[in-house]
């Protein structure tokens, strides 16, 4: 017997070993939701990691921030000059979108939609990962004590990352998009099909569950869906490689992420969705003559003001094509005095009929997201009679009626441009003192 | 003086008799948790690290150069469980701890019979008992665990190679903690 232990010795203890870690394998398999002392081990092992890996990651981005930042600035003016001018040509484009966005916004409250909303994030830096090719999990720098918890949605602002699976004191980790065990709803962005975007074992993204009959173009956009209760609906996915036919019926697209899941430094866990109604500020009720106002052609009337110097209501028009627009009832949204920096004054002349959000061109977009619609105050040139009096300063007025007397509910958004280069032909040389608003 | 000889059972070398090395224990504790964390922190700022593997080298290294599969054997399931440890809550303690395991028993048991001091055999041994490495843990996560993980040789291939490439200069390193 002592000669066959001493024989296998080595074969033995190696057995020993292998097989006190099979049972160990079935016992977390076995009980995969109890966690009690694989977590409890591996809560350690990373309670006692993250410290360092936090101080060198820090360290690192304090050094680098430290060149960046202040010794090495070489092109910076180039470069700032080269974002001003992208900037101005994204406000152009954001005041299109927004504009799309109310018009969505009106439609989805119309059809009683509810939106979600990403209300609260925290920033969080990846400190580590898994160090391993077969599990992709990153670790992050922020854990329970910042208001992290398991499954909620971390992203960037170019697109998802995955989400929280194991949260620790001051760490979290985060399950990629292109692990393999991770799975997001997701939908094409143009077509709307609907399928799951899974993780491979090499690190590759696939939308799985899309019927092989259906059309899917290499370039298109995927999206979230929402149906994984995780992550809101609509935030950038990534974008379709190739879509070949796959086994099962299925189509077998391959998904490039939109977020770089391999160079990935801070992030955003999203910690609070709300899901409500969108706001129905801008559904002030239209008169078929408002409607009209603005499509018809404007007819030059007189002003009409009492003894006293107010305006009288609906008797009003200003002379077409004159320096301001004609202001029957409130004005065009470019009318306001907010209209497009960029094409200053070109809607001034319109005929400007009741605040009218649905019919609100992009040159009043401006005006649009500085809030609702609100009436400007009219001018005495114009004789604008449903109007506040303006104030003497010329700024916008912050009315909260409209043209119609419907009180237009108070919106927050970003504040807009000034308007000023179509305010001087609009604005009085006197402050106005008849101007009352309609009821 | 910690370094022993002992003759080759079996040699398959011309070498009549092999050095056995020994190391201290904060080398023997330290180098493994060290090679674990650049493991799991040079990812975040280098995108190829994934695919090499610093704990397997590691691994490699001891049993080599200490030449007794049952230390071996420890060594590899002590690396492998601690690369378990930060590999996430879909991998079970042992997946590496097994793998690794086998490929330390198997790698002091081969450094018993020939020479592993050479760079030439260390690329070899290191290429070839990475596919080892991959099949131990393909096996373990497939016919254990009921893991759908894919098996791509082309994707072993590259790794085990890149593993090879870069275990030459880091057992060059690691030399300077034999106690000669």
């Amino acid at each position: 017997m002592d000669t066959f232990i001493g024989r296998y010795r080595n074969l033995i203890v190696l057995a020993a070993i292998l097989f006190a870690q099979i049972i160990g394998l079935a016992i977390q398999v076995r009980r995969p939701s109890d966690v009690g002392e694989t977590r409890l081990i591996r809560l350690w092992a990373v309670s006692a990691v993250t410290p360092v890996e936090s101080a060198v990651i820090h360290s690192q981005d304090w050094v680098k921030n430290l060149w960046t930042n202040y010794i090495y600035l070489h092109g910076v003016r180039r470069e700032n000059r080269q974002l001003r001018a992208q900037l101005e040509q994204m406000k152009i484009e954001e005041a299109r979108l927004s504009e799309d966005a109310r018009m969505a916004r009106r439609i989805q409250s119309l059809l009683a939609f509810k939106e979600q909303y990403v209300d609260s994030t925290v920033a969080a830096q990846v400190i580590g990962t898994s160090g391993s090719d077969q599990s992709r999990v990153l670790y992050i720098d922020k854990g329970t004590n910042d208001g992290i918890a398991t499954d909620m949605a971390v992203i960037t602002p170019t697109g998802i990352v995955g989400k929280i699976v194991q949260v620790f004191p001051d760490s979290a980790q985060v399950l990629p998009i292109n692990d393999q065990f991770s799975g997001v709803g997701a939908a094409l962005k143009d077509s709307r099909l609907q399928g799951i975007l899974k993780g491979g074992a090499n690190g590759t993204t696939t939308l799985q569950y899309i019927m092989s009959d259906e059309k899917v173009v290499p370039g298109e956009d995927v999206i979230t869906s929402g149906g994984d209760r995780i992550f809101p609906k609509g935030l950038p996915v990534g974008k379709v490689v190739s879509a070949e036919p796959g086994k099962d019926l299925f189509l077998n697209i391959r998904v490039i992420p939109a977020a770089r899941l391999d160079q990935l430094e801070e992030v955003l866990v999203v910690t609070r969705i709300t899901e409500k109604m969108p706001d129905a500020k801008d559904l002030t009720p239209l008169r078929a003559s408002d409607i009209l106002a603005e499509r018809l052609p404007t007819v030059p009337t007189k002003t009409e003001v009492d003894a006293a110097g107010n305006a009288k209501p609906g008797s009003a028009t200003a002379a077409p094509g004159g320096t301001t627009g004609a202001a029957g009832t409130a004005s065009h949204p470019a009318a306001t005095g907010t209209s497009k920096p960029s094409t200053p004054g070109a809607t001034a002349n319109k005929p400007a009929g009741t605040a009218n959000p649905l019919r609100a061109t992009p040159a009043g977009t401006s005006a649009a997201t500085n809030g609702v619609v609100k009436p400007k105050p009219a001018t005495p040139a114009t004789g604008a009679v449903t109007t506040k009096p303006k104030p003497p300063s010329g700024a916008a007025s912050n009315s909260e009626t409209d043209a119609n007397g419907v009180s237009a509910p108070k919106q927050e958004t970003k504040p807009t441009p000034e308007p000023a280069p179509s305010a001087p032909s609009e604005q009085p040389s006197t402050p106005p003192t008849g101007a009352q608003p309609q009821p | 003086m910690s370094t022993r000889v002992m003759p080759f059972r079996g040699s398959l070398t011309s070498r009549e008799q092999v050095s056995v090395f020994e190391f201290s224990w904060p080398v023997i504790v330290f180098v493994p948790l060290v090679a674990v964390l650049i493991q799991i922190f040079i990812p975040v700022k280098v995108r190829f690290m994934p695919i090499v593997d610093l704990p397997f080298m590691v691994t490699i290294f001891f049993a080599t150069a200490r030449r007794n599969p049952i230390t071996g054997c420890l060594t590899g399931c002590f690396i492998g469980l601690v690369q378990d440890l930060f590999a996430g809550p879909n991998h079970p303690l042992g997946m590496y701890g097994i793998a690794l395991t086998v490929v330390g028993y198997l790698a002091s048991s081969l450094g018993v019979k020939i020479d592993v001091e050479n760079p030439g055999t260390r690329f070899l041994i290191t290429f070839g008992f990475f596919g080892v490495h991959q099949g131990v843990y393909y096996g373990v996560a497939h016919g254990l665990l009921r893991q759908g993980v894919q098996w791509s040789w082309s994707h072993i291939a590259i790794s085990a190679l890149a593993n090879a490439v870069l275990g030459i200069f880091v057992y060059k390193f690691l030399d300077r903690f034999k106690q000669r």
